[in-house]
């Protein structure tokens, strides 16, 4: 695994958190972005979910536990997205 | 009669609302977002529209866990009446005082005009001075106005008739056509459309005025 975040320290604990609008709920940018990419030629995608990315820079000691709470508490809301969270 | 209007950073409807409020005879405290308490003796607390925090991260997602937001939820738990507009309603939502979410407009466009809006229920102090069915010119301004819900809270919802207000024409890709919902005890109404914009002969429509004049008419009764 292993991914870098632009402006960290090299040494710092990191985590990746993918948020995703959970499916079975539109999401109309992605749809948007299929129609642009069939527009351009691009006729072989059958569809296009877009989510978000943040990357987190941890303080020593900070669990997947921890960051799996801050996803609960605000960076997804659970109504409508689901996440996933890589620890480095 | 005390109504309280929090105002965020981004808030931009906060003054209307105020103005609204004021017309219909309550006295009105601006509350700021680091504020930890509301006023003493608050009847209503509004949550205004605008744009919090620049909409990071999600709509609303912000102001919720802010200082003053922790003060709304206790008072909505506690029975308080509470209206969240537009934003404010996003907000309520992410707070989980109010069930669902505020996802991107179907059609990706930010939408600002007048929308017909029917009245689903009468049996709330925000929609008494309604007949249900009426049908009410409000105004819409925004780009995150398409609630969501799973299908078993939609059927709660609809089952405890806690649907305020329906749209008449679909603008947004709500489910159901919702509008505006009711918290459980009926003391909270979330709304993406603007009473507030619809409250004054300036405005150019007075449809959402029997809105404010009702509750100042539950708080005047109590």
């Amino acid at each position: 695994m292993g991914f870098a975040i632009e402006n960290l320290r090299d040494d710092a604990m990191k985590a990746r958190v993918h948020v995703m609008l959970k499916n079975g709920v539109l999401d109309p940018q992605g749809e948007a972005v299929r129609h642009a990419l069939g527009a351009l030629g691009f006729d072989k995608v059958e569809g296009v979910r877009q989510g978000k990315v943040i990357d987190l820079e941890l303080a020593e000691g900070a669990t997947e536990a921890d960051v799996t709470a801050m996803c609960e508490k605000l960076l997804a809301n659970t109504v409508i997205e689901s996440y996933s969270i890589e620890m480095q | 009669m005390k109504a309280a209007v929090v105002v965020f950073p981004g808030s931009n409807c906060d003054r209307d609302l105020a103005v609204a409020f004021e017309q219909a005879g309550f006295d009105v405290s601006m509350v700021w977002h680091k504020d930890s308490a509301l006023p003493a003796g608050v009847d209503i607390v509004g949550v205004p529209g605008g744009f919090s925090y620049g909409d990071y991260l999600r709509c609303g997602a912000i102001a919720a866990q802010s200082p003053i937001c922790k003060a709304v939820v206790d008072h909505a738990e506690r029975g308080g009446y509470a209206i969240g507009i537009c934003n404010g309603f996003q907000i309520l939502t992410e707070t989980g005082v109010l069930p669902g979410a505020l996802l991107r407009n179907a059609g990706l466009k930010y939408i600002c005009r007048t929308v017909d809006l029917k009245v689903a229920t009468a049996d709330s102090v925000f929609t008494e001075g309604y007949n249900v069915g009426d049908v009410i010119g409000v105004p819409i301004a925004h780009h995150d106005g398409n609630y969501f819900a799973d299908e078993a809270t939609i059927k709660t919802l609809q089952d405890q008739d806690r649907v305020a207000f329906t749209y008449e024409d679909n603008p947004n890709g709500s489910v159901a056509d919702i509008a505006g919902i009711l918290s459980e005890n009926r003391r909270v109404l979330g709304m993406m459309p603007h009473p507030e914009r619809a409250a004054d002969e300036g405005h150019g429509g007075t449809d959402g005025a029997a809105m404010f004049r009702a509750l100042a008419g539950m708080v005047a009764a109590a």
